[in-house]
């Protein structure tokens, strides 16, 4: 398992410097660390996070949004109309609840069809595991800085290390 | 605070009175007829013209003031804009951006549409900002109470917003003419260095 200081640190060494987003249980230990590091400025909803990730981007930031899948839903549009068609990256770190189908119900669907989702809104991803974590963040921060679109690194329970082990 | 009647001012007259108030200041303008109109008064590298994520215009205005905290910025939106992304007052609110003026046009209806009616006649934004935690608010209807209040919280430490009423008249404006990607690099190239 991978400890919360230590992604947060990587995400910072590949230079992301802007933090916002919603909470999920999975990405809990990633928040807290970020909010210790007075890093984190909360959103209310995912498409008001996406957005402002947009507004830090134009002002020279590298920025990351942390999210449960159901944001994705919620974000849907400003992921496309602004961010996509304004060729405005950003990083969302999307925690894959529904994974397999042992969630509560309501994250059943979009767990099971969130790769296809991310492929059908043209969003590249890639599920973030320990032995490969290194790698995951390199391409991340590659495809941030070739596409200049928004990129998914999707985190499964148990990757990082949450707040309640 | 006036009554709320013979609202003579249209968007486009209210939007150019305050461009001329400013200068290097990024703007970012909300879609529909706000940012063809903005364009066609003034265009500037400053602006950021938005095309479509309707109710995001705060949203993005917030991530550029946060991450300029010493540059005033300043967001041009409306009533149904407002109304859509209504959460982010309340974030506005909390994180209190001393840089952050928040101009909302507010003429009671989706204009771009065909005028359908929101529900602003009767849910005041300024006062749901005021309670969010918004520092500033003011409501104008006439020209001369925009410009005094405008210049007013330009001088002051916000967040602030401004409401203005205006009027349905739209000006006779194209489609926003620069490419999104386009926008996007001028705007941050405008904003770069300061």
């Amino acid at each position: 398992m991978i400890e919360s200081d230590t992604f947060v640190q990587a995400l910072q060494d590949i230079g992301v410097d802007f933090f916002t987003g919603v909470p999920d249980s999975i990405l809990g230990g990633i928040i807290a660390e970020l909010m210790e590091r007075r890093l984190y400025t909360p959103a209310v909803r995912e498409d008001e996070a996406v957005a402002m990730a947009a507004g830090a981007y134009m002002s020279g930031k590298i920025p990351a949004v942390l999210m449960q899948n159901s944001g994705l839903g919620t974000s849907l549009n400003t992921l496309i109309s602004l961010n996509y068609i304004y060729q405005q990256p950003c990083i969302l770190i999307v925690s894959w609840r529904g994974q397999g189908g042992n969630d509560a119900p309501e994250h059943l669907v979009m767990g099971e069809v969130m790769p296809q989702f991310l492929d059908t809104m043209k969003i590249p991803h890639r599920t973030l595991t320990e032995k490969t974590a290194i790698d995951d963040l390199k391409w991340v921060a590659e495809t941030f800085m070739q596409k200049r679109i928004p990129v998914a690194l999707n985190i499964t329970k148990g990757v990082v290390k949450g707040l309640h082990p | 605070m006036r009554p709320e009647q013979g609202t003579m001012q249209s968007r486009a007259m209210a939007m150019a009175a305050l461009l001329e108030l400013l200068t290097d200041q990024p703007v970012i303008i909300c879609n529909g007829f706000p940012s063809r109109e903005a364009q066609k008064i003034a265009d500037r590298p400053t602006h950021f013209y938005m095309i479509g994520s309707m109710g995001s215009a705060a949203a993005i205005a917030l991530g550029v003031a946060l991450s300029k905290p010493n540059k005033q910025v300043i967001v041009f939106d409306g009533d149904g804009n407002v109304l859509m992304g209504m959460g982010t007052l309340a974030t506005v609110g909390a994180l209190k951006p001393k840089n952050f003026i928040h101009v909302v046009f507010d003429n009671e209806v989706y204009g771009t549409t065909g005028n359908q009616p929101t529900i602003s006649n009767v849910v005041p934004l300024e006062k749901v900002a005021k309670a969010a935690g918004y520092v500033n608010v003011e409501r104008v209807r006439e020209r001369e109470d925009l410009v005094y209040e405008f210049k007013d919280m330009l001088k002051k430490d916000g967040p602030s917003m401004l409401l203005v009423k205006v009027n349905e008249m739209v000006e006779d404006a194209g489609r926003v003419m620069l490419d999104p990607p386009d926008i996007t690099k001028r705007f941050m190239q405008a904003i770069r260095n300061s």
